[in-house]
């Protein structure tokens, strides 16, 4: 299958941030007519080599070849008028306006009146049309992003990468909100695009996808390429370890705890937001851990974050240790004992510029101060130092800023905050995103002895080996529902797919 | 049988009233007060008064929109009202009469009146060429960057109309060209005669309008404010369309300031001052989104409208001064406070 020549060559590509060396010499070579699939754990490097590409970060040194020409882009455009466009991870639409502007932006069609050229409006229109047609979207041109569903705006994303008729298209996580039938309805448009000629750089976690589509395979770790070969010649269990790098056994750490009866009742919660979570109910045991899985659109951030007062209810009522509790803020929160790892730590777990220390004792202030309304600032201290070395938090001293802390350490301290506020029922939203494998499995280790010392846990993820390997039980979710409550035991892949996708 | 009352009324159901009147609140806000004010003292809808309050709202609006296009773009300019005041003075001394006793340039010969307009215009430019500059090239938060020239830009109003030892002097004595400008009418029939500045407001307004609604730097203003990171990666020139914001921007301010002098028939190193927050108050009267991405030239207009209809219907009805700074104030936040109702309800 893999054929063609090669139309693009990404060679020697390094990249450093502040702190993390995100690319280390890496090369690939993309032939044209091909799917070239990129994959890698979250933070292997594979988005980052990708954004070097599209001109949105500069590597720091190697060069890139397209069509026989070294090219270097500073700005996106440039990489769009050279004939590479990119569907991006992080779906970027401008919410604010309707389907068409944010398909056409940065190339919008103009008329001339005269001496001034305007927006030609009616092209625009006609052109949408004719571009949602041609992939059998159903989308209004005119309807505003705002009022789309993710799978929507997915669907308009994809279309607009390839309205720009590129010769190479990146598709980083394309079918992260997409139904089982559209992504079978993407993968027809690949195959159609792949017999024109086009080359498609196709990232995903998605080893079944990748196994259905991918003509060869590279597979990066730690910011290094470790080998790229023929799709034919891999198997799931070939991907994933080279992908991790060790042997499959030891990803997940023994789990002792023993769940015990029933500490949280949730019965029928139904958000306010018109496409939200709708009568969800769970029971959460005590020394449990509770894994909650969906895909993007399922309203799992959204149905635990009303768990902890930040968003409204209209209907349904939570029950902790059978007494019936009003949470409406994250303060009452605290009070029932909760805790909450929110899903964004940039945007919600660290304070960049605060020390180890301040972030650690933040969400626990009370409990250190003093007669003189002062703080306590030595048994503060000792407190931090003690759950600094319980955790293992790599860091010179509590007084370190945590900006200048690994995304795993980072992580450790926020939980370290949150274990000082005694909880016991701790909510984990996407523990380990961002995080290397290496700390990962003391991210678990830490879990699975929190569960063993009685606390109840629910882990949301979105990476299905470790809800598995990890969770007691696995809520699933569909478009704000609850579609099933598997047991760890019998829980797989499949079945959690089949019921995450239940209502698509 | 079977009609029902909405049919009878050609479509008007409740529902589409409830959807104009929450897309139209703020035109019926505006209508609203108009006719309280018109019912607690008639002489308030005279044509006189309307006109005048028209008048004024002329060289608001200019500055209003160009201050809209800021905020647009996820900014805000705090140096509008002092860049306003730089081009007053400017412009003023290019056009005293020349029988005027104490002019600032005593040899100036007499200038066309084209000059005077131009030199305004490019101190806005200048101002606004630099603001933009700076938040788009330096990466200076906007906020900072306009905080910054506001300061220096009065700085130079008031060294340009210093005399010392006398210090900064009103500049006065303008040629009756100029100040037909702002007081002056054209008359398109007998005894018909629209004034001079709504007619430019209006053609400032109609330009601007294209400006957002059909041109590629409108769509790509919206793009930048709304969502930059979208907007970088579709190849849009954020740095370009700051700019070009800022200098436009800039232009209107100019203009605004070269309207005031003429409008008022002269000018000091204090005018524009505070113009800037009025103008922010009226764009987000007018639903102006501070967040970026949001805002509309009509909206803008009715933004306006409604805050000298408040200023002179408040001084109409005889309300103290410090009264009306209160009212004024407890109404901006009042709207804003129910404009962002729309977005943090659903959560």
């Amino acid at each position: 299958m893999a054929s063609g020549e090669f139309i693009l060559e990404m060679r020697h590509i390094s990249k450093s941030f502040p702190g993390v060396r995100a690319l280390d010499d890496v090369s690939i070579q993309v032939r044209a007519g091909s799917v070239h699939a990129l994959m890698g754990e979250n933070g292997a490097g594979k988005s980052t080599l990708m954004k070097c590409l599209f001109g949105i970060y500069v590597p720091d040194q190697g060069e890139i070849v397209l069509d026989g020409k070294p090219v270097s882009f500073d700005t996106a455009s440039q990489a769009l008028d050279s004939g590479i466009s990119m569907i991006h991870q992080e779906l970027l639409p401008v919410p604010f306006r309707n389907v068409m502007e944010n398909l056409w932006l940065g190339r919008f069609p103009l008329k001339n009146y005269g001496v001034v050229k305007l927006v030609d409006h009616k092209k625009m229109y006609a052109d949408t049309k004719a571009v949602f047609e041609n992939l059998k979207l159903d989308i209004a041109p005119d309807a505003k992003v705002l009022d789309l569903s993710v799978s929507q705006i997915q669907a308009m994303e994809i279309a607009k990468a390839i309205s720009y008729n590129s010769k190479v298209i990146i598709m980083d996580e394309p079918t992260s909100s997409l139904t089982q039938n559209e992504v079978q309805r993407l993968f027809a448009i690949i195959r159609k695009l792949r017999s024109e000629g086009v080359a498609i750089i196709y990232i995903s976690h998605k080893i079944e996808e990748i196994l259905e589509i991918a003509d060869e395979v590279t597979i990066m770790r730690d910011g290094r390429n470790v080998g790229t070969c023929d799709a034919k010649d891999l198997t799931t269990d070939l991907i994933i370890s080279r992908m991790v790098g060790r042997d499959l056994t030891h990803r997940f750490p023994p789990r002792e705890n023993v769940p015990g009866e029933v500490v949280m009742r949730v019965e029928n919660l139904t958000s306010t937001a018109e496409r939200s979570f709708r009568e969800v109910s769970f029971d959460l045991r005590r020394g449990e851990i509770f894994g909650v899985s969906g895909l993007v659109g399922a309203q799992r951030t959204e149905l635990v974050e009303a768990i902890f007062g930040l968003r409204d209810i209209r209907a349904g009522n939570i029950r902790i240790e059978g007494k019936r509790v009003e949470i409406n803020n994250p303060i009452r929160a605290k009070k029932n004992r909760m805790a909450l790892l929110t899903e964004d730590r940039r945007a919600t777990g660290v304070f960049p510029v605060l020390s180890v220390l301040d972030n650690t004792l933040i969400a626990n202030l009370d409990k250190y101060v003093r007669g003189t309304r002062l703080l306590d600032k030595r048994r503060g201290e000792s407190d931090v130092n003690k759950s600094i070395a319980m955790l293992r938090v790599k860091t010179p001293s509590s007084a370190t800023p945590m900006e200048s802390l690994s995304g795993g350490n980072q992580q450790k301290v926020i939980v370290a905050r949150w274990l000082l506020t005694e909880p016991e029922i701790l909510i984990l939203d996407e523990p380990t995103r961002g995080i290397d494998v290496g700390a990962k499995y003391e991210i678990y280790t830490i879990i699975a002895d929190l569960a063993k010392r009685g606390k109840s846990v629910i882990m949301i993820s979105s990476e299905m080996p470790e809800l598995i390997g990890m969770s007691d039980r696995i809520m699933v979710m569909c478009e704000g529902r609850v579609t099933g409550i598997l047991n760890g035991k019998e829980a797989t892949q499949e079945r959690i797919m089949t019921l995450a996708t239940q209502f698509t | 049988m079977g009609k029902s009352a909405s049919d009878m009324l050609g479509g008007i159901t409740p529902r589409s009233v409830r959807e104009f009147s929450s897309r139209n609140a703020i035109v019926l806000v505006l209508f609203g007060i108009v006719i309280i004010i018109g019912i607690l003292k008639p002489s308030f809808l005279t044509l006189e008064n309307i006109g005048n309050i028209l008048r004024i709202s002329s060289v608001r609006a200019i500055i209003a929109l160009g201050a809209s296009g800021i905020l647009i773009s996820k900014g805000v300019d705090l140096s509008a009202g002092r860049t306003v005041g730089l081009a007053a003075v400017i412009s003023a001394s290019l056009i005293q009469r020349s029988d005027y006793a104490s002019k600032l340039y005593p040899h100036l010969p007499d200038l066309p009146l084209l000059v005077p307009i131009i030199a305004g215009l490019s101190v806005g430019l200048i101002v606004g060429a630099f603001n933009g500059f700076v938040v788009a090239h330096l990466k200076v938060p906007p906020f900072i960057t306009t905080l910054g020239t506001m300061t220096i830009v009065w700085g130079a109003a008031s060294l340009y109309v210093d005399r010392p030892p006398m210090g900064a002097q009103p500049l006065g004595g303008l040629r009756a060209d100029f100040t037909n400008l702002g007081s002056g009418s054209l008359g398109f029939t007998d005894g018909f005669a629209i004034p001079t500045i709504i007619l430019i407001a209006a053609a400032v307004l109609g330009l601007y309008w294209i400006m957002l609604n059909k041109t590629r730097l409108g769509k790509n203003l919206y793009a930048v404010g709304g969502n930059c990171d979208a907007a970088i990666v579709s190849g849009v020139d954020v740095k370009k369309t700051l700019i070009s914001v800022y200098v436009i921007a800039g232009l209107l301010y100019g203009l605004g300031g070269v309207l005031l002098a003429a409008r008022s028939g002269g000018a000091t190193n204090n005018y524009g001052n505070m113009y800037e927050l009025d103008a922010i108050a009226a764009c987000v009267i007018g639903g102006v989104s501070t967040n970026g991405g949001i805002g509309t030239a009509g909206g803008v207009l009715t933004g306006v409208l409604i805050f000298e209809v408040l200023n002179n219907g408040l001084v109409v009805l005889g309300v103290s001064a410090y009264w009306q700074q209160i009212a004024k104030g407890l109404i901006i936040i009042a709207a804003v406070a129910l404009d962002i109702r729309k977005y943090t309800r659903k959560r």
